[in-house]
């Protein structure tokens, strides 16, 4: 073989080898990407029940509840127009606390619940989850006040 | 007066880089002998300036002079001792001063110790290695300025981020950075191999030992960060296919994929254009970690001390010089002459192979990474995580290990496959042990029973080459290949016992109370307050028991002072056959029971990830000296050009 037809042929491998990684890449991404909701967005969405997706939001005050087993929490993630009901078991971060932020990974279950695998609360005083950044945080202080009362 | 000093030498530092690029291109075009005899002396001073401006960084940290305003901002007098001098990199300004620092010391040991280039080339490396830290100057000294002063100096400082106390500060950034910024010197060869023409065997043999001396550090440095994020976290987990991680990995993948078709272009003449490529790619990557890792553009559980507005710079720069090479790539290239031909199956052709998987993942990987900033520019918020990454690459990954238990054994030029009968043994070993897990051990799942079994041929395979050869004769680089490749049939065996069979329990126990995971029964004997230097914690006691085999292990709530936070602090048990990880949170909000929220994991034979991780970097040394010491011996007997 000549080398400008091996180069041929390599380069035919490289394109078919790169066609192949963009169509794995693109049907991993169709049915594993996660889409990030809002309490409100998510309201809207017709999300079909155990696809993954993210939820964010602020913890509405006075909502954190532990079931007797001591492992389980229910809270309620809400923005400035909707709220959503999360049921967590595991160990929360340290800085989740009532009032704050907090993004979690999980899905929807039949009844309407989020079902969080893991969840993200701010890791020091200054951080601020990205998908946070643009929720109207001081509408969402505002409205959990009155909520919690 | 030390930080004064400090900065003058990077001033210095900065006029010398520019100096630098002027010397490299008399070198380069020949200009003046006078200007082409500077160049070498001028990247050595660079370097030291450099150098020193660090060492006054460390020493401010050291002695916690707080009219320093990054010192105010990111340390504390009452800190232990090594954190404060970790911590000196632990914030955006500290660690771009390490980037530039390790990059002009490349450049410094470019010109001690480079000495198979011919000249012309040298010079234009030494003058494309100047480029990149011309960029970074400006950033250091006007708007990221590591040594400026903060007038009146604050009382005791505002403290270190905790997650960050810890000794993996120590030795994960400035490996990993050793090993990007390393890369940087493969990128300047590479450029002036497109400026000169002349790439060949000699050039590749030039440029291997360096690429080598890279990859060994960022396969260190990545070993290092995932265990450390694995105890640190406390989540369990080893990798979270984050943006950072990914960050690090990629590069890691394009520098792999380097030292193989280097080794092509080394002994055989081939794959000339596609080695530079990759050598521009593997840097390219490496700026772009930088700049993704800075930025903090992408939603990261590891990403600190981000800065939007820099990250943009870093962007810029990037553009700068990744589409700088690239075009000179595109305009240069036809320059190069084309490389020999090879047959398919041979050693070449398994190293192609080699290469287009790599290629393949790191593609994908990018892919994955970059995709929630493309899909938030056409106004969706997703994430990518886990499930993407592990079903794209586990299975290229899997054929890779394939690949490397053939292509080891093939000899350079052509080969037949049945002249190998030995490697039937992998081959039965593989297909024996799937069968019998899969009979066995169906609920571990079919992907980690066939990583385990391909990992255990894997592993028996990466020994066939050294089969059949005088041991004492067989040079070192072969060895460092035959363990480089076992390290990561080790690594890979260690991730798929972790996915296929690790146990968790999450319990909430009363003190008294026993748990059990896995055979491991935990009982958890009491909670105690502890006080450390900075923080003050609540710490579990916790006797665990399996079998005869009884330890105690403490894990730890732990509040800091400075900055006000709360960690935990995982305890861990280490085995022969695994790690028992315990995890302890106070009793949660509203719970009146007392009950301690635990978790609790067993994770069979986990630690092979980290020592595959290790053995791959020894690997790389082995090699690494093996080569030196071939080329020192060849240059004693006055021949240094001869021969592999």
């Amino acid at each position: 073989m000549k080398p400008k037809h091996q180069r041929l042929v390599l380069a035919v491998v490289a394109l078919v080898a790169l066609i192949g990684a963009a169509l794995l890449a693109a049907s991993a991404l169709r049915d594993e990407a996660s889409y990030f909701y809002t309490p409100a967005t998510l309201a809207k969405a017709d999300v079909e029940p155990g696809k993954a997706i993210r939820l964010g939001g602020m913890v509405q005050r006075g909502s954190i509840k532990r079931d007797a087993d001591g492992l389980t929490v229910r809270f309620v993630v809400q923005d400035r127009d909707a709220t959503q009901p999360v049921m967590y078991k595991g160990i929360t971060p340290d800085l989740f606390v009532e009032g704050s932020g907090v993004v979690a990974d999980g899905r929807m279950d039949k009844s309407g619940i989020f079902i969080a695998e893991s969840l993200l609360a701010k890791h020091d005083e200054n951080y601020v989850p990205r998908e946070l950044k643009d929720i109207d945080m001081s509408a969402a202080e505002h409205s959990k006040d009155t909520l919690a009362e | 007066m030390i930080a004064e000093f400090g900065l003058a030498a990077l001033w210095l530092a900065a006029a010398f880089a520019l100096l630098q690029a002027f010397a490299g291109i008399g070198h380069w075009r020949g200009f003046s002998p006078a200007l082409a005899s500077l160049t070498r002396p001028v990247a050595v001073v660079q370097g030291l300036l450099c150098l020193i401006a660090f060492g006054c960084l460390i020493w401010l940290f050291a002695v916690t002079d707080l009219s320093v305003l990054l010192v105010a901002s990111n340390s504390h007098i009452d800190k232990p001792m090594i954190f404060k001098l970790a911590g000196s990199w632990g914030n955006h300004e500290g660690s771009m001063l390490l980037w530039v620092t390790v990059l002009s010391l490349a450049g410094a040991a470019i010109a001690l110790f480079e000495k198979r280039l011919d000249q012309q080339t040298l010079g234009a490396a030494l003058f494309a290695q100047s480029l990149p830290a011309l960029g970074f100057f400006p950033s250091l000294l006007f708007s990221s300025n590591p040594l400026g002063r903060l007038a009146p100096a604050p009382p005791a400082g505002a403290g270190l981020n905790p997650l960050l106390q810890d000794i993996g500060l120590a030795f994960h950034p400035p490996t990993l950075y050793i090993g990007y910024v390393g890369l940087s010197v493969a990128f300047s060869f590479a450029v002036a191999a497109l400026l000169t023409g002349k790439v060949g065997p000699t050039f590749a043999r030039a440029m291997r030992p360096w690429v080598l001396l890279a990859w060994i550090f960022l396969t260190i440095g990545i070993t290092a960060g995932s265990y450390w994020a694995y105890y640190e976290l406390g989540w369990g987990g080893w990798w979270f296919w984050d943006p950072v991680e990914n960050a690090s990995l990629m590069p890691w993948l394009a520098a792999t994929a380097l030292l193989h078709s280097v080794a092509v272009l080394a002994t055989r003449d081939a794959l000339r254009a596609w080695t530079i490529m990759l050598a521009l790619v593997a840097f390219a990557m490496a700026m772009a970690g930088t700049f993704l890792v800075r930025s903090g553009i992408l939603t990261s559980v590891h990403a600190f001390a981000v800065d939007p507005e820099r990250g943009a710079f870093i962007l810029g720069l990037l553009a700068i010089y990744v589409g700088g090479a690239f075009a000179l790539f595109g305009l240069r290239i036809g320059v190069v002459r084309e490389g020999k031909t090879f047959a398919l199956l041979s050693r070449e052709g398994a190293i192609v192979g080699n290469n287009i998987f790599l290629s393949v993942i790191l593609a994908i990987v990018l892919v994955g990474t970059l995709w929630p900033l493309a899909a938030e520019a056409m106004g969706d918020k997703i994430s990518v995580g886990p499930p993407y990454f592990n079903r794209t690459t586990v299975p290229i990954g899997l054929l890779l290990m394939l690949l490397l238990i053939v292509g080891p054994l093939l000899r350079w030029r052509g080969d037949l496959l049945v002249q190998h009968k030995a490697l039937w043994i992998p081959a039965g070993i593989f297909i024996l042990l799937f069968a019998v897990l899969m009979v066995t051990q169906a609920q571990a799942g079919v992907w980690p029973i066939l990583a385990l079994s391909l990992a255990v041929a894997t592993a028996l395979g990466s020994i066939l080459p050294l089969l059949g050869r005088n041991l004492l004769r067989t040079p070192l680089s072969v060895w460092g290949m035959a363990l480089a490749h076992f390290g990561f049939a080790v690594s890979v065996a260690g991730m798929a016992a972790e996915s296929g069979w690790k146990s968790e329990k999450l319990a909430a126990m009363r003190i008294g109370e026993t748990a059990v995971v896995s055979g491991w029964e935990v009982k958890l004997a009491d909670v105690r307050p502890v006080v450390g230097d900075n923080w003050v914690a609540l710490e579990g006691q916790m006797q665990v028991r399996r079998g005869g085999d009884a330890a105690e292990m403490r894990p730890q709530s732990r509040q800091f002072s400075n900055p006000k936070q709360q960690t935990s602090e995982a305890a861990l048990l280490t085995r022969w056959d695994g790690q028992l990880y315990t995890v302890i949170a106070a009793p949660a909000e509203g719970d009146v029971s007392d009950r301690w929220q635990v978790r609790l994991w067993w994770k069979p034979f986990v630690t092979l990830i980290w020592y595959g991780g290790l053995l791959i970097a020894f690997g790389g040394a082995l090699a690494l000296i093996g080569r030196i010491g071939l080329f020192r011996r060849k240059r004693s007997r006055g021949n240094p050009w001869s021969g592999a």
